[in-house]
């Protein structure tokens, strides 16, 4: 029997409130960006922030709950935006998207700063179950970066991979860990680096105990980069369905896939809410098409949701929620 | 052979080269308008409507004459009566709707619209506009209107199935609002298209674009489009084909580094190209000005060339904007001295313009 759970790949909007405030207190220039020593003030409002996400996803039903990753200003390069041994220089555009982060220097050895773990620990006070980390995947956090120190691309991401699996250490207990990887997508790795990507993965993955999905989105990967991601040691697999269902399909077709499932089902970059009767209907369709037995399928938005507004955001949080919770499923 | 440009040469002109000077639209707002539309905004201010409409007046009248200030031979009232650029459009066009702010970086926010329904033309955009500015001004005014193709993709697009078919639909109702503003008298009118930039390979959707835009246009109405912050090699030479008479491209920002792809293949229309930096707040000198313009003679012959910043400066301060659209066009007439003079050689096709005068 399938079990369908509900969740979102994080990377949450703030409250409006907290937008304001929040400007009020940072600022809206670069040099105004997290840094990992924010003022009283400014934690505070994020701990408030914080609790509003973790009740609205308690509130939606959802199975699986972030704490919405609301401090990454800088979205996915946040872990090395506060690192030590990193400098943040220009403000550059985030993949093909309208939206710019800080372009991260690797200018040193890299080691963890415990920046991602205490949020965890913040929210695991207000969530008894179901609790998901997010982290950047290894290869798209080495692809949004720069290497000044190591000097050759499979060292770096080596360097990328150790460093993100010391910061996944000091995690709390947690039930699941999205690794987010648009980069296998946007900028497939070659020869040799396919594979060192999955091997980048699985160092990642094997630091906490707790189910791992590797995410991929904003396409389909190659195949024989999706090859090579098969023999990571993840628990799942994360495929965008949104952005091309077909290629996607083909390749669990060809290649299978593990015994969990990730979904990317409703658009994370649309106001455009699809019902939740269409949003299992996908999930159906999947599981017919690749013909699978699956444990679990996550049924998740395909990319992160802070390109929504608000009222949006909430929307598709609870459509997803209610999509797994429709009964029957026909495998 | 590169459209309708002379009739923009201020009579009494005192050079026999003209290079066209004009600028891209936006221009920072006086801080008493922004106080102006603070007071409109909260309801417990005693500033209504009638209020609001004056003060834009005031806004765009002083702005307009600002520009006539500096001399340039082309004015825009600064945009004084527009928030944003998709904003201002998406609330005017119905079939739009808005649903709060979503980051753009760190805490710099979009009220990034809807197409929630089928677009229709809604209420008058851009014809109050016009008349008013060329009311107050003494010289021809250009009027900047949002592209379709960036009127669709900066936004959610719920009602249609692809962005090319909303960018369509949009540039029905431009080309109804570029008719009324013909209708209203306006000679000079630029396409903004800066999503262009940043998906160069939807260049042929925005051409069609141009196509439904241009479709019933007179003759002596000069159409430019404005593009910025991108790969132009992967756009050009492709854009030519586009029916329009002159490119406003940002080009100082990066020092000119992109020059010579427009060297490869023969620039056939109106080139207007950014002299002075958009977004560094110090005054570039008329030297330097004179430097940047004597680049863009490189590409094009002077007849064919237009002065203008890189973008929209509506992100300077005030007094740093005045001093770089006064600067630019002294530069622009000095140059013009040196070439009736002679003292300037290097000059692009001028054998071929020479052969065709």
């Amino acid at each position: 029997m399938t079990q369908v759970v509900s969740t979102t790949p994080g990377l949450f909007p703030l409250p409006d409130w907290a937008k304001d405030e929040l400007s009020r207190l940072k600022g809206h220039q670069k040099s105004d960006l997290i840094s990992g020593d924010e003022d009283p003030e400014v934690v505070d409002a994020y701990d408030r922030a914080r609790e509003e996400v973790l009740s609205l996803q308690q509130s939606a039903g959802l199975d699986r709950v972030t704490e919405g990753q609301l401090r990454w200003d800088d979205m996915i390069a946040h872990p090395l935006a506060v690192a030590d041994a990193v400098d943040t220089r220009g403000i550059v555009r985030y993949y093909n998207n309208n939206n710019f982060y800080r372009e991260p220097v690797v200018t040193g050895d890299l080691a963890a700063t415990g920046d991602v773990a205490p949020e965890l620990d913040a929210a695991a006070e207000h969530v008894d179950t179901g609790l998901q980390a997010v982290l950047p995947g290894p290869y798209s956090l080495a692809d949004l970066a720069t290497d000044e120190h190591y000097g050759d691309d499979a060292a770096f991401l080596d360097a990328i991979a150790d460093f993100l699996a010391s910061e996944a250490d000091q995690f709390p207990d947690i039930e699941t860990l999205f690794l987010l990887e648009p980069s296998l997508v946007e900028n497939a790795p070659g020869e040799g680096a396919d594979e060192r990507a999955s091997e980048a993965i699985d160092t990642v993955a094997s630091a906490v105990d707790a189910d791992v999905i590797a995410h991929t989105y904003w396409g389909a990967i190659e195949e024989k980069v999706y090859a090579h991601l098969m023999d990571a040691d993840v628990d799942a697999i994360g495929f965008d369905l949104i952005a091309d269902h077909e290629q996607n399909v083909y390749n669990v077709q060809e290649y299978g896939t593990k015994d969990d499932v990730a979904l990317g089902l409703v658009d994370g970059q649309n106001t455009f809410v699809e019902p939740p009767e269409t949003i299992r209907e996908r999930v159906e369709w999947f599981v017919e098409q690749t013909d699978g037995d699956y444990d679990t399928v996550y049924a998740t938005a395909n990319t992160g949701l802070f390109y929504l507004p608000v009222n949006k955001f909430e929307a598709t949080v609870e459509a997803l929620a209610e999509a797994a919770a429709i009964e029957v499923i026909s495998a | 052979m590169t459209g309708p440009r002379e009739q923009f040469r201020p009579e009494g002109h005192d050079n026999d080269h003209f290079l066209l000077t004009s600028v891209v639209g936006s221009y920072p707002k006086p801080k008493w308008h922004d106080r102006a539309r603070e007071m409109f905004e909260d309801p417990d201010a005693d500033f209504g409507k009638a209020e609001w409409e004056e003060a834009k007046d005031d806004a765009s009248k002083l702005i307009t004459e600002e520009h006539e200030h500096a001399g340039l031979d082309t004015v825009v009232d600064g945009e004084m009566r527009r928030n944003e650029m998709v904003e201002y459009f998406a609330e005017l066009i119905d079939g739009y709707e808005f649903n709060g702010r979503v980051k753009v970086w760190g805490h710099n926010y979009f009220d990034k619209p809807s197409i929630a329904e089928e677009v229709e033309y809604g209420e008058e955009w851009l014809v109050d506009e016009y008349t008013f500015t060329s009311s107050v001004a003494s010289r021809p005014v250009k009027v900047p209107i949002t592209g379709p193709y960036t009127l669709a993709r900066w936004a959610f697009n719920e009602a249609y199935e692809t962005t090319e078919e909303a960018s369509y639909a949009l540039a029905d109702l431009v080309n109804e609002e570029v008719e009324r503003l013909v209708d209203a008298g306006a000679t000079y009118i630029q396409i903004d298209e800066p999503a262009l930039a940043q998906y160069e390979d939807d260049h042929a959707i925005v051409g069609e674009c141009l196509e439904r835009i241009t479709d019933g246009l007179p003759e002596d109405v000069r159409l430019g489009l404005h593009v910025c912050y991108g790969d132009y090699s992967r756009i050009y030479p492709e854009m030519l084909d586009y029916p329009v008479h002159e490119y406003d491209l940002e080009l100082a920002n990066g020092d000119y580094e992109q020059l010579d792809v427009f060297k490869n293949d023969e620039f056939t229309k109106d080139f207007a190209m950014g002299v002075v930096d958009a977004h560094v707040a110090e005054v570039e000198s008329v030297e330097e000005i004179k430097d940047n313009i004597k680049r863009g003679l490189e590409v094009v012959p002077p007849e064919q060339l237009t002065v203008s910043p890189d973008c929209g400066i509506k992100l300077l301060p005030r007094e740093v904007a005045y001093g770089k659209m006064e600067n630019m066009v002294q530069a622009a007439r000095e140059i013009e001295q040196e070439l009736d003079a002679g003292e300037i050689d290097a000059v692009a096709g001028s054998a071929q313009a020479s052969a065709g005068d």
